[in-house]
């Protein structure tokens, strides 16, 4: 835990950096007539975070902080291996809407977690994966008239574009 | 006069068919979400709220606020029927739920939860009827200091009553804010924070992209790593003799549910207090005024009614500031001040003046949306224990869906989805280290409404923050603020500078 705080303190210190450096781009002084410059609020704010970061690392490194005491291991095997497989497949079906679409990569999604992760049986996998990316298609482009992105896929869905529009 | 006039005018938007629809379809969705052990109102009216764009912003209000009550009567359910809280606010709930539904006694602390949740929001919402008016009229003469001395008190709250890490309360207000400033500079007009030059920022980061992010990727994350284990249901009887029985019983509760509901209202105006501090402290109340207090813990009905009365008595509390002042006094009204952004609507005072369709809707909704959570609760106990009984892979999937498409509807861009997946892994990672997320979703929706009061002000002063200070109303608010702030971080420095010397 405290090995997961003091990285964490410093990876959070080094991104207030960069959002100071960020903010430099618009002045951050004042500016005669106009107030304060675009850059300035931001500015100050990622200084807070800064001292805040500094403050958090100096607490981390003397085992002032709860986390920095505790003994127990920030993520164990177990919990390691269940992150990877719930994140990693997120990241996946996020990556899979840019290329067979939104409804697509749910059902891809679906049909995984429930049969892989949660062990269904193939008829509820099955209606799942089928009845909610439908049910989504629907509600989304039928009634909330947002599309959603369909990638290479978007020729399957003119025959279904003919019953909502 | 005028408020009875006026709520009557409400009730006749609440009762309009597709309004009231929106109060029970919310209620249901609501009890649902509370009852999922882990998932709360926040969860659920983050994760829903991109699905009321298909309904006018007034329905769609009365649905989120119908979530909100919801959910606060589910965790009860989970609370007493698995004794893991179904919601953080339900904490209290466990202490004396579960040892009656151990003792075969499920039935009797259900009724209770459900009745004295029903009281607590009564009297809260007739609370929030009365002050709400005039507090709006009295707002109405703010200028821009005084805005911005509010947002400073809202997230002082935070740091001198959030029982957080100081720092970490720090960063996280920070982060948000600073998050809420990427996009264009609203006075210049010129782009500002865009992150390695992606286009997709110059549009800002939505405050729905960071609610969804870790409420819903990050809190369901945690959800899965802390419910390895398997839980027991317990089991309920229910009857029309015993639930005859449960409510003569209740009668000699009246006197801890009023305490309960006046005592969360106030709690729940606080933006960093809110519905769980006010149920815990409503158990304490209860608990060391009783004749009997050796019997908490073991089963008293008292302590199932006050931090329920709390709890959902807390909830109306939090929108009190967020509909009068603009000012969100939970993580959930957070949410609903910017969907409110989203809607086309100022936030603030001049809802009162200019939105009372919206406004006296959403007050009379809560009426409506009270009595038809009690019903719905009481009535259908057996299908609510069922929920408890379906397996989380396949609630987990079907959120983490809501989740992606959610993400994607306000902007229609894939970028605040990829967005939305990292903040919900940072923001898990994070909060496994004890940072505090609700400042910095509080702090994203403030922060575009909180950095032009801030310019404006310092225009008018030419500079000096002097203005903060030296007008009537600003100034006890900046000052209450800065001791907030101040006094924590004295106590703070006063602990850890002595036992560093000897290094």
């Amino acid at each position: 835990m405290r090995k997961a705080e003091l990285v964490m303190a410093a990876v959070m210190a080094v991104f207030s950096l960069y959002l100071m450096y960020k903010s430099t781009e618009l002045p951050i002084g004042w500016m005669k007539g106009k107030g304060p410059g675009g850059g300035a609020y931001p500015f100050w704010l990622s200084a807070a975070m800064l001292v805040s970061c500094i403050v958090i690392f100096v607490r981390g490194y003397l085992r002032k902080s709860p986390p920095s005491q505790s003994d127990e291991t920030y993520m164990d095997r177990h919990t390691i291996k269940l992150f990877l497989l719930v994140a990693g497949s997120l990241t996946i079906t996020i990556g899979l809407v840019h290329i067979i679409g939104m409804y697509f990569a749910v059902a891809i999604f679906l049909l995984y977690y429930l049969r892989y992760l949660g062990g269904h049986s193939w008829k509820l996998v099955g209606s799942f994966s089928v009845g909610f990316p439908t049910a989504l298609f629907f509600f989304f482009e039928g009634a909330l008239k947002i599309t959603l992105p369909k990638g290479y896929a978007e020729p399957l869905f003119i025959p279904l574009y003919s019953i909502i529009y | 006069m005028e408020i009875i006039h006026l709520l009557l005018d409400g009730f006749g938007v609440a009762l309009q068919p597709l309004n009231l629809l929106m109060i029970v379809l919310g209620v249901t969705v609501g009890l649902f979400i509370g009852a999922m052990p882990g998932l709360g109102s926040v969860n659920g009216v983050a994760i829903l709220l991109p699905m009321t764009f298909l309904v006018p912003p007034t329905s769609a209000i009365i649905f989120l606020g119908a979530i909100y009550y919801g959910a606060m009567y589910g965790g009860a359910i989970s609370s007493i029927m698995l004794g893991i809280p179904g919601a953080s606010t339900a904490v209290a709930t466990t202490f004396d739920g579960r040892p009656l539904a151990l003792k075969g006694e499920a039935d009797k602390a259900l009724i209770a939860a459900a009745t004295a949740s029903f009281v607590g929001g009564t009297i809260s919402v007739v609370l929030f009827t009365m002050f709400a008016p005039p507090l709006a009229d009295f707002a109405l003469g703010f200028g821009a200091p005084e805005e911005f001395a509010l947002m400073m008190l809202a997230f002082a709250t935070f740091v001198g009553l959030g029982g957080d890490d100081i720092p970490k309360t720090i960063f996280s207000i920070c982060i948000g804010l600073v998050f809420g400033a990427v996009g264009l500079d609203i006075i210049s007009g010129q782009p500002r924070l865009i992150f390695m030059d992606i286009t997709g920022f110059m549009h800002g980061i939505n405050f729905l992209v960071l609610a969804i992010g870790i409420y819903g990727i990050g809190e369901m994350l945690w959800v899965i790593e802390v419910n390895k284990g398997n839980v027991v249901v317990s089991q309920a009887n229910i009857s029309m003799k015993r639930t005859i029985q449960c409510f003569k019983e209740l009668g000699r509760t009246t006197k801890t549910m009023v305490m309960g509901s006046v005592l969360g209202y106030f709690v729940g105006i606080l933006p960093a207090a809110g519905a769980t501090p006010g149920s815990l402290m409503a158990y304490g109340v209860a608990k060391t005024t009783a004749d009997d207090p050796e019997s908490f813990g073991k089963g008293n009905l008292n302590g199932v009614v006050a931090p329920e009365a709390a709890n959902n008595a807390a909830s109306t509390g939090s929108m009190l500031p967020m509909l009068t002042l603009g000012i969100p006094g939970s993580p959930t009204t957070a949410i609903l001040l910017g969907g409110m952004v989203i809607w086309g609507l100022e936030p603030g005072p001049m809802l009162f003046v200019n939105e009372k369709e919206f406004v006296w809707g959403l007050i009379a909704s809560l009426y409506a949306a009270n009595l038809f959570a009690l019903i719905i609760n009481i009535g259908f106990i057996p299908f609510f224990i069922w929920i408890l009984k379906l397996p989380f892979t396949i609630i987990a999937p079907i959120i983490f869906v809501l989740c992606i498409v959610g993400g994607f509807a306000p902007t229609k861009d894939m970028h605040d989805v990829w967005l939305m997946l990292i903040f919900g892994v940072v923001g898990y990672s994070m909060r496994k280290l004890d940072y505090p997320m609700a400042p910095a979703v509080l702090a994203i929706v403030l922060g575009p409404l909180a950095e032009p009061s801030l310019r404006q002000s310092l225009l008018i002063s030419d500079g000096s923050f002097a203005i903060f200070f030296n007008r009537p109303i600003a100034g006890p608010i900046t000052v209450v603020a800065l001791i907030l702030i101040l006094l924590p971080l004295v106590k703070f420095f006063r602990r850890t500078t002595p036992s560093q010397e000897p290094l």
